[in-house]
């Protein structure tokens, strides 16, 4: 029986011989005798049956939820069924990033889509082929930035403290100074970010909207970056900008983001999709794989992996970034997502999120649940006091098989989307209303 | 086969240079360009950044390579050729017009060749 | 074939939501977008259509053999991905109450043991999302630990002349220097070449073992222990661990940190470019510098903690978990047995095509390989005008995937072909009559030759036109 090894003993035995050899051990006569592996700590192989049910009970072993108040940089949302459907394609699933383009039109014309799609969403003109995750598209942003006399970052501390942990986990290893700006009243101060703005300043980076859900007055905070000669990065949940304005209207250099919320379920944290888009001007500075136009000599419309002397298989050390592989077929999952949407659909799922939240905020708030940005205006989260401890309201709303809302500082972190309706809000506020009186 | 004006001088890395008002102009020979294929960019520094003899201030980028220019001097650039930028091809296509940088304040000029030592080292290289 | 865009017909789409059930915000004006994203406006049936036609354009592991050097593309079993879609595993937020992700910890610590007991390491992170991701983790492991001895003069990093790319551009980010060793006449280290680097400004040096011309370095140990006799650590790359699972252990050679790329030696799908998992292993004197969380068990019960000198984290969560869940369900089905036999069967499939190509092939080493083979048409090129490049076009006519062309950088005009392990005795007999069908083609009609892909979509594409004139998005006409 093979383990996906067609090669039948015989067959083996029959190869061996044709390259001179009478056992598969002598394949390895060149490693030393000191470090040859007798038997590995392993279990012994299993059937495909036996592995399915030994998977299936650690996935039962989970609680999953239908009713999610909980966003923070992860996010609940519907997935139309075509998307699944498409993107299991065996075609795309197993084929590697696409060299050969005569064979790769497919994968490199989706792409060249997806960088399309995700320029019109946030309003800039070039786009990357995805990367790792929002909290590195961030950190590779910031590297972009990087100029002879300008080294230093300023980050808004109302940004996710993932995302800030990565930024200073790539940026130590750089030599980029890191400040964070401490939020105030869940918003960043626009003149706090000024008074810090020097000549060294390379970049700011901003969340919009915030870690709070607090939409940020990111025009004012790029126009000081601009006066000060910095360059400005913005973070963006990509479901709001079917409703916000655009880091293309408002100046930003960069815009990063998560793309998870595009179409790909929670998963525990990942595969998950960090996309990058920027203005012209910085087009050869942006890092990863880039999808280009082009003919074929009979002139019939083709596209390649282009600008590939910025990368690490051709600059090597002097790479700006070493990103090879990236997540490409969650680059595709959102391009179908936002195709199947359409402009109206993304903006019903914005506008069903928005108001869902604060159709949220607004019953919470008559239960002492105080937003604690007040009259700041959000997206589809908002962080609020909580009368009780919130580890104990959590744990009787998961009693009722509702996923609450994120501790913080004593407070919690709501988030809404179209899939809470309007029902399972109340439902949920009723509950609310119960525990708390206790 | 490749063009070598002899009112020029080069370098051993395949750079021309000349004098013009008092400043250095720095480019690609004929010979560079041809190795390195179709130009699709080159990466430029900017007025007034300083420039070490031996070392390279620029590079150019083909489809599937990238390769440093070396500067035969030490100075500060004073012009850079701003029309590669959005046409590299000029280097293939006119190599001793499109000229790359032009430098002031040199205080250090390594050893030059001129257009028949030059071509010596192009034979040698092409073997 | 047609753009998204160019389908898109406007008012024309799918109902996939309810109206909106609660009173519908309005934000003032001035926080709102202008106009709409245009965004294809498209029915279903022509959505669906039009990623049928692109699929039909791509090539994967499942149309065909894909012998692509260094990546590894064996068969990618499909119940890993069935495992891997289950809903206890795809609904679960990352940030719910650790008792309520139990499965997905044991997952996580489970995938661990595993994995450090094949790479001979003693603890782990799933964090990096690729293989460079974890090249760079792992570097930063090395960082960190030479400044918590305070030894600040240790900033120079040891990469052979041979090694992939991403190696020199992972320590330049790493905040190294990239210092070159060059490669022996076997294509190994050339060992007096790395004592004479090796010193007290040494970090740490960067292998692939076997490495990237094929070969198993036979000096291993000696190579380890002269970085370690200088003070510097060894950093295994484990892009080329498809050859060895099983058979030796990097932490047995010597290494003390290693990345393993799950989207190669343990089959999970590369997705047209990723998702991948680099997950990063170390000796247990590194594991405090490993990226936060880690998981741990106690008593039955899984938690996170964060090491004491953590270098932060890499990326958000736990890395790209569902990918783990493959690699997992990959490895409980092959097992003890499973895995040395996937390595040798590799090892065997690849020496196998060498021996039917090297009669008429140049091999650039020749001796038996291991994983995967780098041959030259230097003599071809030199002698007939033909190239790498044209041989690999022409393989494309027979619906084969070209090997890895020109890497790597020490072999002129090199192929480098990798079978991997789940190809049969035909799918390499009928390889090697292609491979030297094309080469009798080039001896006849050299010219020919060059202007192959003649079946594909398209033919060769203008790259210079794309580099220099960058058209990167679709403008509506």
């Amino acid at each position: 029986m093979g383990k996906y090894i067609p090669a039948t003993p015989e067959e083996r035995q029959g190869m061996l011989e044709a390259i001179g050899l009478t056992s598969t051990e002598q394949l390895y006569d060149v490693v030393p005798a000191s470090v040859r592996v007798q038997e590995l700590h392993l279990p012994s192989g299993l059937s495909e049956l036996e592995v399915s049910q030994k998977v299936s009970a650690l996935a039962e072993a989970n609680e999953t939820f239908r009713s999610i108040f909980l966003g923070a940089g992860a996010y609940h949302h519907y997935i139309p069924a075509i998307v699944k459907s498409i993107t299991s394609k065996e075609e795309f699933l197993t084929a590697y990033t696409p060299y050969q383009a005569e064979i790769s039109q497919g994968v490199l014309q989706s792409i060249f889509e997806y960088q399309t799609q995700m320029c019109e969403l946030t309003g800039m003109d070039v786009s990357n082929a995805s990367v790792y995750d929002g909290a590195t598209a961030a950190a590779e942003a910031v590297l972009m930035c990087q100029e002879r006399k300008r080294k230093s970052v300023i980050v808004s501390g109302a940004a996710d403290p993932q995302v800030i942990t990565v930024i200073r986990t790539y940026c130590e290893s750089r030599d980029v100074p890191v400040t964070v700006v401490p939020a105030e009243g869940c918003a960043t101060d626009p003149a706090a970010i000024r008074a810090l703005l020097t000549k060294e300043t390379a970049a700011v980076y901003v969340q919009n909207p915030n870690y709070y859900g607090v939409i940020e007055d990111v025009a004012a905070i790029t126009n000081a970056a601009h006066e000060a000669g910095a360059k400005m990065i913005v973070g963006v949940n990509p479901i709001s900008l079917g409703i916000l304005k655009t880091p293309g209207e408002y100046g930003a250099d960069i815009a990063v983001g998560e793309g998870q919320p595009l179409g790909l379920p929670l998963s525990f944290g990942g595969p998950y999709l960090g996309f990058m888009t920027c203005k012209s001007a910085m087009m050869r500075k942006l890092p990863g794989r880039i999808v280009g136009q082009t003919t074929d000599h009979q002139g019939r419309r083709a596209f390649v992996l282009t600008l590939q002397a910025r990368e690490q298989h051709i600059r090597r050390e002097k790479a700006s970034s070493n990103i090879c592989s990236n997540e490409a077929l969650c680059a595709m999952t959102a391009s179908v997502y936002l195709a199947a949407m359409g402009p109206k659909g993304l903006r019903q799922v914005a506008e069903s999120s928005l108001s869902h939240a604060h159709y949220l905020a607004a019953e919470l708030g008559k239960r002492g649940f105080t937003l604690r940005s007040g009259d700041k205006p959000f997206f589809h989260e908002f962080l609020t006091d909580c009368p009780v401890d919130p580890v104990v309201l959590n744990a009787k709303l998961a009693e009722k098989g509702i996923l609450g809302g994120l501790p913080v500082d004593g407070g919690i972190l709501w988030c809404c989307t179209e899939l809470n309706s309007k029902a399972e809000i109340d439902r949920l506020v009723s509950i609310v209303e119960e525990v708390c009186a206790q | 086969m490749y063009v070598t004006p002899v009112d020029l001088k080069y370098t051993k890395s395949h750079e021309w240079v000349s004098e013009e008002n008092g400043l250095t102009v720095i480019g690609l020979t004929d010979y560079a360009q041809s190795a390195l294929g179709d130009i699709v960019f080159i990466n430029l520094p900017e007025v007034g950044d300083e420039v070490t003899a031996g070392e390279p201030f620029s590079d150019t980028e083909s489809v599937k390579a990238v390769s440093d220019v070396f500067s035969p001097v030490t100075g500060t650039v004073a012009e850079v050729n701003e029309d590669l930028l959005d046409n590299p091809a000029l280097v293939n296509e006119s190599p001793y017009e499109a000229w790359l940088i032009k430098v002031e304040n040199v205080t250090e000029t390594e050893d030059l060749l001129n257009a028949e030592e030059y071509e010596a080292v192009v034979a040698a290289e092409e073997g | 074939m047609k753009l998204l865009f160019e389908r898109s017909c406007p008012g024309r789409g799918s109902d996939l939501l309810p109206p909106c059930d609660v009173p519908v915000t309005q934000l003032p004006a001035d926080l709102c977008r202008e106009s709409a994203p245009q965004l294809p406006e498209i029915s279903e049936v022509d959505l669906s259509r039009h990623y049928t036609e692109l699929a039909k354009q791509t090539h994967g592991v499942n149309d065909g053999f894909y012998p692509l050097g260094s990546c590894t593309m064996k068969y990618n079993p499909r119940i890993d991905e069935e495992m891997a879609a289950l809903p206890g595993f795809t609904n679960l937020h990352p940030l719910q109450s650790l008792d309520t992700v139990q499965g997905a910890l044991e997952v996580l610590h489970t995938a661990e043991q595993y994995l450090c007991e094949i790479t001979g390491m003693h603890a782990m992170t799933f964090q990096p999302a690729a293989g460079a991701h974890g090249e760079y983790t792992g570097l930063l492991l090395i960082r960190k630990y030479h400044q918590s001895r305070g030894d600040a003069a240790r900033t120079k990093i040891l990469v052979p002349d041979s090694a992939h790319g991403t190696n020199p551009a992972s320590a330049t980010m790493a905040g190294f220097t990239v210092v070159h060793v060059p490669s022996n006449a076997q294509g190994g280290v050339d060992l007096d070449a790395l004592r004479e680097v090796a010193g007290p400004d040494t970090a740490g040096l960067m292998l692939t073992n076997p490495n990237t011309v094929g070969l198993f370095d036979p000096n291993i140990l000696e190579i380890t222990q002269i970085v370690h006799d200088a003070g510097g650590l060894c950093y295994y790359d484990g892009a080329n661990l498809n050859a060895v699972m099983g058979h030796v252990r990097p932490g047995d050679m010597g290494f003390d940190c290693v990345h393993i790329n799950l989207h190669k030696t343990f089959a999970t799908p590369h997705g047209g470019g990723g998702p991948g998992s680099g997950p990063v292993g170390c000796k247990a004197f590194l594991a405090d510098f490993l990226p936060a969380p880690r998981v741990v068990e106690k008593d039955g019960v899984y938690a996170l903690e964060t090491p004491a000198h953590t270098m932060g984290q890499v990326r958000s969560f736990y890395g790209n978990f569902l990918v783990v869940v493959k690699a997992l369900t990959y490895i409980l089905t092959l097992g003890k047995e499973g895995i040395p036999e996937a390595s040798a069967g590799a090892v065997l499939n690849a020496n196998y095509l060498m021996k039917k190509l090297a009669d008429r092939y140049t091999m650039s080493y020749n001796t038996l390989c291991m994983h995967e083979f780098v041959m030259s048409l230097e003599p071809q090129s030199h002698a007939i005008g033909v190239t790498a490049m044209d041989i690999a076009k022409r393989l494309l006519d027979f619906g084969i995937h070209p090997p890895t062309m020109y890497f790597p950088l020490i072999v002129h005009e090199a192929l480098m072909v990798e079978p991997t392990e789940t190809e049969s005795r035909e799918t390499l007999d009928e390889a090697a009559e292609i491979f030297l069908k094309i080469l009798d083609e080039a001896e006849k009609d050299p010219e020919g030759l060059h202007a192959a892909p003649h079946n594909t979509a398209i033919g060769r594409p203008d790259e210079v036109a794309a580099a220099r004139n960058p058209i990167l998005r679709y403008t509506a006409p």
